[in-house]
């Protein structure tokens, strides 16, 4: 039985089921169609890509994981960071979108929404009409998610919240958001509970949209709450349970993320590869010199490596084991392949790359933030660390 | 694609109006129909085409002259039939139609362009297996005996086809599927409307569109604007799985798959020369006089 599992995963690694393949190519179709033509322009004007969430919300693909029951595809997590990669591969805005919708948004009510809550906060946001976001950082803290300071104060029959949030993707082209607030500073990261809050709603107001280095068509703003009163119903979960919901989010969305940094890598790959093909220098195509080989090389390797680790992670995440260190392995080597994918292509292109005909300074700059958000890099390595001394510990 | 390619008629016994459009070896797309759906509802039979991937820049011509090369060469469905399956998709959606059934003739692998066409929406499959060198050698003639013969068992009121395939350009199996079965066919279809039992059929022809009522049971050819064929969504992709693909042989519609075609020789097109460059209109004229063009 044992060896029947592992074998079956070896298969799966070497070549998707028949079913995940289809679903790939129907969004590398709608990717290669419908986004890599507009992704520049998307860029440039900051615009929510509105028209082609509704399209991918009628495909299903901005709710992959929530069960049919409730308006989602009802497909499992590899399906959903295949679906991730195509898109991004595309626009990596769009891909970003649509993992925040899906794995920050949608996963924690999924996981631990009462059956009400999840009919009133999943089922609209599973068509593309709505999009919801995630509301943890805060202009005090981002990886000391722990130290949070925005307020929830129990007032009779509802819940009033006090803060400002940043750094939160989608909340300009959002209907709700899952808040962490705590009831009790005192006691720390287990004083944080998790809010549902429709937008827009009274008491929350938005702050500018920041300029961006890249991932420019999706908003990513502040929220400042102020007397921000909620149903005693809005909460998510039980008092208290906040972080631990947080943590476990995070864990499954930093796949999400993994994946939209393959799909990046992969566009400045084939950017870089389809350039060594046509450009002549000293005589030839200048993929005939050894220099451009190699670093076309060292990006496949690179991007291959983290693919593998991000589809094993999802595939233990879908067999229910435990997947935390392997998803953190995945984001961490999927970034840092983003990030230095895009790099090398820039260089294979040289000058050409450097201006806005070529696409590959939009992946240099959409590949960036892969290292910071849905947990840093360094987060990252605390997480594997800490997850190799456990596994060691006497 | 264009080949220049000489056509010897074997045997033939089919009306001369086919023979005439012979003017290019039939490349082997993979050719797939599907069966309408009928009952006093119309049954539709899709024509699932599965060719070269329009996207493909390199095709090479094989070394023995005979063809082109498929191995390793990308291929998906023809773009036509996309069209014909969202065509009868859509006509199941307004409940004018029962059921739909998409067909493949070919190998193997022509499954998965009708696992496509069931993730678009269509109800059941039926692959027609043929391969190897019966594959490398069907054509539309015998690809529309097989779908006159599958329109006669599964009692189909509609066949819809896409007008061609787009690795031969042929544009004939619509036109010799009706003349097999005596149905009428509208072909070159840019708009489909059912009417009780008549279909009226808006057709793109060269001096503009003409308008034509025809009595079902009929076959119809898809046009580019007949519609927009939609991506498959994720549940449907997942139902596609659960829907039932038939495999039969050509022999057990008692259909002779062997060709009356033999193609001597395919050529690539004659490499690019470089052209001229002028200074004024007044040479420019002076060179076209002098090269016989005006």
């Amino acid at each position: 039985m044992h060896a029947l599992c592992i074998h079956s995963w070896f298969i799966q690694l070497a070549e998707l089921p028949e079913l995940h393949q289809m679903m790939r190519q129907t969004c590398r179709d709608y990717a290669q169609k419908e986004l890599a033509p507009i992704a520049a322009q998307l860029d440039k004007d900051h615009r929510f890509p509105a028209k082609q969430v509704q399209e991918l919300g009628a495909m299903g693909v901005m709710a992959v994981e929530v069960p049919e029951s409730l308006g989602g595809a009802g497909m499992d997590y590899l399906a959903y960071c295949l679906a991730v990669e195509e898109l991004s591969r595309g626009c990596a805005s769009t891909g970003v979108i649509v993992s925040v919708n899906n794995s920050l948004y949608l996963g924690p009510i999924l996981k631990f929404g009462t059956e009400e809550q999840k009919k009133q906060w999943i089922t609209p946001f599973t068509t593309g009409e709505k999009v919801g976001c995630f509301a943890l950082s805060e202009p005090g803290n981002g990886s000391d998610a722990g130290a949070a300071s925005t307020l929830a104060q129990r007032e009779g029959d509802e819940w009033v919240l006090n803060g400002t949030k940043a750094w939160i993707t989608n909340c300009w082209d959002a209907s709700a958001t899952v808040v962490f607030a705590t009831t009790d500073k005192s006691l720390k990261h287990k004083g944080i509970s998790a809010f549902l809050v429709p937008m827009p709603h009274p008491g929350l107001s938005l702050g500018k949209k920041e300029d961006k280095l890249g991932i420019r068509a999706s908003s990513t703003a502040n929220i400042i709450l102020e007397d921000c009163r909620i149903p005693l119903g809005n909460m998510l979960g039980e008092r208290g349970m906040g972080f631990k919901i947080a943590m476990q989010t995070l864990d499954s969305g930093r796949l999400g993320i993994a994946a939209q940094a393959l799909g990046i890598a992969q566009a400045a790959l084939d950017c870089a590869a389809d350039y060594a093909h046509k450009r002549t220098a000293f005589g030839a195509p200048i993929g005939k010199l050894q220099a451009i080989q190699f670093k076309l090389a060292d990006m496949a390797l690179a991007t291959e490596s983290a693919r593998l680790l991000t589809w094993r992670a999802a595939m233990l995440r879908d067999a229910k084991k435990p997947f935390t260190k392997e998803a953190a392995m995945a984001k961490l080597a999927a970034s840092e392949a983003a990030t230095f994918v895009s790099h090398q292509a820039i260089q294979v292109l040289g000058g050409m790359g450097y201006v806005t005909d070529m696409p590959a300074e939009r992946h240099y700059r959409d590949a960036r933030i892969t290292e910071i958000y849905e947990g840093t890099s360094e987060i990252q390595r605390l997480v594997i660390a800490n997850n190799i001394l456990k596994e060691y510990q006497q | 694609m264009h080949r220049s390619s000489e056509v010897k008629h074997l045997a033939s016994d089919f009306n001369t109006r086919a023979c005439e459009c012979f003017g290019q070896p039939p490349v082997q797309p993979f050719e797939s129909h599907c069966p309408v759906l009928t009952d006093r509802t119309v049954r539709v039979q899709l024509k699932v085409l599965k060719v070269k991937d329009g996207s493909v820049f390199f095709i090479r011509v094989k070394p023995d002259r005979t063809g082109v090369v498929t191995d390793g060469v990308k291929h998906s469905m023809n773009p036509f039939c996309e069209i014909a399956v969202e065509e009868a998709v859509k006509l199941k959606e307004k409940k004018l139609v029962k059921e739909v059934v998409a067909v493949s003739c070919g190998p193997q692998q022509v499954q998965e362009t009708i696992r496509t066409a069931l993730a678009m929406g269509a109800d059941r499959g039926i692959h027609v297996e043929v391969s190897g060198k019966d594959y490398e050698t069907l054509g539309p003639l015998q690809v529309s005996k097989i779908f006159a013969a599958l329109a006669k068992k599964e009692q189909a009121d509609l066949i819809i086809l896409g007008k061609q395939a787009i690795d031969d350009d042929c544009n004939q199996t619509g036109q010799m599927t009706a003349a097999l079965l005596d149905w009428p066919q509208g072909t070159f279809a840019s708009e489909v409307t059912l009417e009780a039992d008549k279909l009226k059929v808006v057709r793109e022809i060269d001096g503009g569109l003409e308008t034509i009522k025809i009595n079902l049971p009929a076959v119809v050819t898809a046009d580019l604007r007949l519609n927009t064929p939609r991506y498959a969504t994720l549940p449907n992709i997942m139902k596609a799985k659960k829907k039932k693909i038939t495999n039969v042989k050509p022999a057990d519609l008692g259909v002779d798959v062997s060709s009356r075609l033999e193609v001597l020789k395919v050529d690539e097109p004659p490499q690019r020369q470089s052209g001229v460059k002028v200074e004024t209109v007044h040479d420019l004229v002076e060179k076209l006089k002098e090269a016989g063009r005006i």
